[in-house]
């Protein structure tokens, strides 16, 4: 299969610190690259630059520049708290407002039902509001999303958790998705690649049951990742 | 209309109603943490250009409008060139508007400063209100979804393809008029109040954007008109009353507020 996109040699330097050095990667079409790291490895970093929000030196190179969709780090429901919202305001602010129909298709695909529509964001549950998200990035149709590390495993309704949910959405609308996160047993369960960075560089790139060995795991989050070993 | 008002009154009457409605429209944009603190230093903005207005006579209008512009560009631009929060940029501005407009402004010619005097206000200077409130109440029409979503978070912006810094000029230009015409109906301190009161208390009722935004805009003008009949009939200061009308509205609004949390 083709690479959708090849990242030769990047360099990101942020207010005159290296954040990413020499970084090399190629992603093929609908596959699921997890980025893994440390806090401060550049994972978020990384992920902006490749929407070409930040400036960087090396190459980016996508094969048909595809229709990104992102969900950012941080966007909790408190940021939208301050206004009255209700979920169908939410959906009008996109560049290319989304008629009912749709909007309701997609609400569905992601477990919410049309009542929801006119209910002001603030009310809805935490579950909920992450489902919201997800239909709200979905309903552009993009080809690729970026997900900057959702809290991990936060139980959206229903057992499932939104790892769960994106890998069945990946499946019938068949993306390309970037994740951030911390959580090694969703690492294993459904990336095809992973990215792995830490403060010091990029370390290792491949498919998880290859490279993430022990060693590994222990050189990118050090002594820490000892919780984490017996889940896995 | 005229022989039951006066011409003067009407004059107040439509260019309060104008300013009311456009404050209050703006307002709900700025109804989050981060734009209702800058809003306050943004009207002090005025203070200085009022000074030079009143100490050699001319219309507040030509010495408000050139200073809350270009404080508000500077503003913009040291922003832009610092990366420091809008906040602190803003308050640094503020010093110096005050400051430089206490150290010239002679104090038993305040007035006009402080509590603004649409009571006056000329008939050009009312078709200027008129006309400017019109112009911006489309720039912000128009960017106002943007501007929402840059105010919830700017990646989400960023990834609509939302020029955000030219959105932001945009905006604080639009607040620097509106908060320019304040001026007129309140004086310079409490301009910041017009844009913050009907918001808050439209917030505290609304189900949903647009009643927010109508109810905003409809408790700005209830403010003006029920504040400029108010302040004649006890004979106390027009803009002032109109503030303290807002405030009423807005604890009745509380008692009627919608538990959405």
């Amino acid at each position: 299969m083709n690479n959708l996109l090849e990242v030769k040699n990047l360099n990101v330097t942020l207010e005159g610190e290296k954040v990413i050095e020499n970084l090399s990667f190629q992603v093929r079409q609908g596959e699921i690259l997890t980025i893994l790291g440390p806090n401060g490895s550049g994972k978020s970093v990384l992920l902006r630059t490749l929407l070409g929000f930040l400036p960087y030196q090396g190459k980016i190179i996508w094969q048909k520049k595809p229709k990104f969709g992102y969900l950012p780090q941080g966007l909790t429901q408190l940021k939208v708290k301050d206004y009255p919202l209700t979920v169908m305001d939410f959906f009008a602010l996109k560049n290319t407002a989304p008629g009912n129909k749709e909007i309701i298709n997609f609400l569905n695909l992601v477990g919410l039902g049309e009542e929801i529509l006119n209910k002001v964001i603030g009310t809805l549950s935490g579950g909920q509001f992450q489902r919201l998200l997800i239909a709200w990035v979905l309903v552009s149709h993009p080809e690729v999303i970026f997900f900057d590390e959702p809290t991990t495993g936060v139980d959206i309704g229903g057992g499932e958790t939104i790892y769960s949910l994106l890998h069945t959405i990946w499946k019938e609308e068949k993306l390309t998705i970037f994740l951030v996160t911390h959580d090694l047993s969703i690492v294993y369960k459904y990336s095809d690649n992973v990215l792995c960075l830490t403060r010091k560089g990029h370390l290792c790139f491949g498919p998880p049951k290859d490279i993430l060995d022990e060693i590994m795991l222990e050189k990118i989050y050090g002594t820490e990742i000892k919780v984490y070993k017996h889940n896995l | 209309m005229m022989n039951i008002i006066s011409s003067q009154l009407f004059l107040t009457l439509v260019s309060a109603i104008f300013i009311t409605a456009i404050t209050g429209y703006l307002g709900t944009l700025m109804l989050s943490k981060k734009m209702s603190i800058v809003a306050d230093p943004l009207s002090h903005l005025t203070l200085p250009g009022a000074a030079l207005a009143i100490i050699y006579g001319y219309s507040l209008f030509l010495g408000v409008f050139p200073f809350v512009i270009l404080g508000t560009i500077l503003i913009w631009l040291i922003q832009k060139r610092t990366k420091l929060p809008m906040e602190n940029v803003a308050a640094v501005v503020f010093a110096i508007a005050v400051s430089s407009a206490l150290l010239i402004l002679p104090i038993d010619k305040a007035e006009e400063i402080l509590i603004g005097n649409i009571t006056k206000i000329t008939v050009p200077e009312t078709l200027i209100t008129i006309i400017l409130s019109l112009v911006v109440f489309y720039r912000v029409r128009k960017i106002y979804p943007k501007m929402m979503l840059i105010n919830i978070y700017e990646d989400l912006a960023m990834i609509e393809g939302v020029n955000i810094s030219l959105y932001n000029l945009l905006y604080l230009l639009s607040i620097a008029i509106v908060l320019g015409l304040g001026v007129y109906l309140v004086g310079g301190f409490i301009t910041a109040a017009l844009i913050a009161i009907p918001a808050a208390s439209a917030k505290n009722l609304s189900t949903n954007l647009f009643s927010y935004k109508i109810m905003s805009i409809v408790f700005g003008v209830i403010s003006a008109v029920a504040g400029i009949f108010l302040a004649r009939f006890v004979h106390l200061p027009t803009g002032p009353m109109v503030i303290a009308t807002g405030v009423i509205l807005f604890l009745i609004s509380i008692i009627f507020q919608r538990r959405t949390v």
